[in-house]
């Protein structure tokens, strides 16, 4: 099986390139890139002209509520949601039902994606078993089983020592550590980020500085064991400044940031909106300004939605009770886009942020199209103007606060390993 | 001039005419209170429901009071809880309650927002928010504008300290943006940690002396401090030394104008938030606002319920 893909605009941040060449794919592995390449001998001929031509999105930031939930979300619609949204590849978060700490789980996933999945699966195992914060899990034989990385996601881990020691075991596997940066005791039940809005809509608030404190002490014990530290989700300007300056330090520090956080501020909660409710919440306008800092600096390594798929039934109900999240996999793409168009972001940072960096900062081996790569590819039309319809969505869930926007940008053909896993309808 | 609102959750939306026409309307249905036959069949065939899901005492009977001297069905329910906890969702249990062709449901509950949930769902009964959380309670802030009037003839120029746990309060944010509204100043003391960020931002002073904030006040209004505050929270110490610092007594409320009032929307922690001395004391009206209070619901009920059309 030959297929070309002519005419589109390359883009690969790992490799540097960025221009109008042909690809050239064989057996689900890329096997040339150049001009104007023959097409004899193709069994298919993709015309990208106009289109962007990059390595599959990689998501490093997803739950997809299976084993457990699937009531909410299972691996099936979960990577279908993914490829439409442009990804080939996501990294799922660990508090599944029962949570994954063991291999049992890991291969589960790994498998189900594999046979039945439109996406690549990379599992991420918690920290501590059961998730508890106390005692390590088989960090080693989770490795060889395909667990990319460990996070207690959702939980902070609260003993410092115990993060330690996981860091520094981790270490010695050359596996990072992923952080859910939270101070359960500073949040204090908080729902909502700390401040006028907090205070107007009565709502028990979050500072900002729940988060900031504890990515500062992660990054001091990144720094102590010297063990590599990535940090899930920021959401605000201090956040942004601690690891920036980590990172001129020489600590192995890497960061990602989600769609909604640099996009949306607190105000969208107004009228009790339970789709604008997630953790860590959404902060203010000056913290959003600094998301788009980080991010045109390089601070932040990658952009990850915390697709958090909920049934209505979890939604649905009074704001204080109601499940943290939303749904991202199918608005990432055209909301990071908006950073190219606002001038935040070059094409090629936009897309480093979705593809090389992601994989880098999680040791995924994709995320790029070097020859000799698996044909992980996503045909990008960054003008392509559409409407978001939540009961039209892949994923199982509705809860996105993006239902009915104007967006700009999609994916038009995803392919991995040389196969369609999605192709939009025009 | 008609009422434009289907529900009252807040006095956040109420603009200045929609209160001076909450208060006049109250105004008018006072005399009937004082009656030896309090009724007028004004809400006849009416349907309201007292939708309570946190405990009420005087809330609740004055909504149901003020129901019943129109002549309205009044029921009362008392739910427990949240929808996680109780089983039974919000939604599906207002709705049943609309189905039954209730035309006005007065709601309280511990979530913030639950009232605006309501009526967002809701097709044809109107909602009162009767306490939500801590976000609003505007009977409570227009039946404290209904008493301030009386007594000072006015509200706009006004000053007016509101004393106590600002950041858990609901009366303190109704009452600070209908005295807003009306053209007071707006005084908010309390310990530091019952100030919540950001509140400066809504056009209050904010204070942590209560000194400062009673100083040539008109208007005194203390609010109850939750006697289970006291342990197991870090908000304060103690509730004796709450009273040492942030009562009100006879020795502070010197610093108010000599001819201020002394309002408490109850119930009274007397010793704690405010010694009996003061709220037994001349310049209390704190019985005036609980009679102000079923005038209010009147008219609450009768602009939602009572329609122009058929008056």
């Amino acid at each position: 099986m030959k297929t070309v893909i002519k005419n589109g605009h390359i883009i690969d941040p790992s490799q540097d390139i960025d221009g109008r060449f042909d690809l050239v794919i064989a057996e689900g592995v890329i096997v040339e890139i150049g001009e104007n390449l023959a097409t004899e001998g193709a069994d298919e001929v993709i015309d990208a002209d106009g289109l962007l031509v990059t390595p599959g999105l990689i998501d490093i930031h997803v739950h997809l509520r299976d084993p457990g939930y699937e009531y909410k979300e299972d691996i099936i619609t979960g990577t279908r949601a993914a490829a439409a949204g442009g990804f080939t590849s996501v990294a799922c978060m660990p508090n599944t039902k029962p949570v994954n700490d063991n291999k049992a789980i890991v291969h589960y996933m790994i498998n189900k994606a594999n046979l039945e999945g439109s996406a690549n699966v990379f599992p991420i195992c918690t920290i501590t078993k059961g998730q508890k914060g106390t005692s390590l899990v088989e960090m080693g034989d989770l490795k060889l089983a395909g667990c990319i990385g460990f996070s207690d996601d959702g939980l902070n881990v609260e003993c410092g020592d115990v993060l330690r020691r996981a860091m520094e075991y981790a270490g010695g596997f050359s596996m990072p550590i992923i952080a859910h940066a939270e101070d359960e005791g500073i949040k204090s039940g908080g729902v909502m980020n700390e401040g006028r809005v907090a205070t107007e809509l009565g709502l028990a608030g979050n500072p900002w500085v729940a988060e900031a404190s504890t990515v500062a002490r992660d990054l001091m014990l990144a720094e102590l064991t010297g063990a590599r530290l990535h940090v899930c989700h920021i959401s605000t300007r201090r956040t942004v400044e601690l690891i920036r300056e980590a990172k001129a330090r020489g600590v192995k520090a890497t960061c990602e940031v989600t769609p909604h956080h640099f996009t949306l501020t607190e105000e969208a909660v107004r009228g009790y909106d339970v789709n604008a409710k997630m953790g860590p919440p959404l902060r203010t306008a000056d913290d959003v300004a600094a998301m788009k800092e980080g991010l045109a600096d390089g601070t932040i390594d990658a952009i990850a939605t915390d697709h958090a798929p909920h049934h209505i039934d979890d939604k649905n109900v009074e704001f204080n009770v109601a499940a943290n999240g939303l749904v991202g996999l199918e608005t990432a793409l055209p909301l990071t886009l908006n950073l190219v168009r606002e001038g935040v972001l070059t094409m090629k940072q936009a897309i480093s942020c979705l593809t090389d960096r992601p994989a880098t900062a999680l040791n995924i081996p994709r995320g790029t199209l070097t020859c000799g790569s698996v044909a992980d590819i996503t045909l990008i039309d960054p003008d392509f103007k559409w409407t978001l319809d939540a009961k039209t969505m892949k994923t199982k869930a509705r809860n996105t606060p993006f239902d009915g926007w104007e967006l700009t940008g999609a994916a038009m053909l995803t392919m991995r390993q040389g196969k369609t896993t999605f192709q939009r309808e025009q | 001039m008609a009422f434009s609102h289907r529900h009252i959750i807040g006095t956040q939306q109420l603009s200045k005419a929609d209160i001076e026409l909450i208060l006049e309307t109250a105004e008018s249905f006072k005399e009937v209170n004082q009656r030896d036959i309090k009724k007028v069949p004004t809400l006849r065939g009416k349907t309201i429901i007292n939708l309570f899901y946190e405990n009420s005492t005087r809330t609740r009977t004055s909504f149901e009071l003020a129901g019943k001297r129109m002549s309205a069905d009044t029921i009362n329910i008392s739910a427990s809880g949240s929808s996680v906890t109780k089983g039974e969702t919000l939604e599906d249990t207002a709705k049943n309650i609309e189905a039954m062709n209730a035309d006005v449901i007065v709601m309280r509950h511990s979530c913030s927002g639950a009232p605006d949930y309501l009526a967002q769902r809701l097709t044809k009964s109107s909602v009162i928010n009767a306490g939500d959380g801590f976000h609003e309670h505007p009977s409570q802030a227009l039946l404290d504008l209904l008493t301030i009037k009386e007594h000072k003839g006015k509200i706009e120029g006004l000053t007016v300290a509101i004393i106590g746990d600002i950041a858990r309060s609901r009366v303190a944010r109704s009452d600070l943006y209908a005295l807003k509204t009306m053209g007071a100043t707006v005084r908010l003391a309390g310990p530091a940690t019952m100030l919540p960020p950001g509140i400066e931002e809504l056009g209050a002073e904010v204070y942590t002396d209560i000194n400062e904030a009673i100083k040539d006040a008109d208007v005194v209004i203390m609010l109850r401090i939750q006697l289970e505050r006291e342990g197991g929270n870090t908000l304060i110490p103690t509730l004796r030394e709450y009273a040492q610092f942030f009562a009100l007594n006879t020795e502070n409320i010197k610093l108010a104008k000599p001819d201020a009032i002394v309002m408490h929307p109850g119930p009274l922690n007397r010793g704690v938030e405010i010694s009996s001395y003061v709220a037994d004391g001349v310049q209390n009206v704190i019985l005036d606002q609980v009679e102000n209070g079923v005038a209010v619901r009147m008219a609450l009920l009768y602009l939602l319920a009572g329609g122009s059309d058929e008056e």
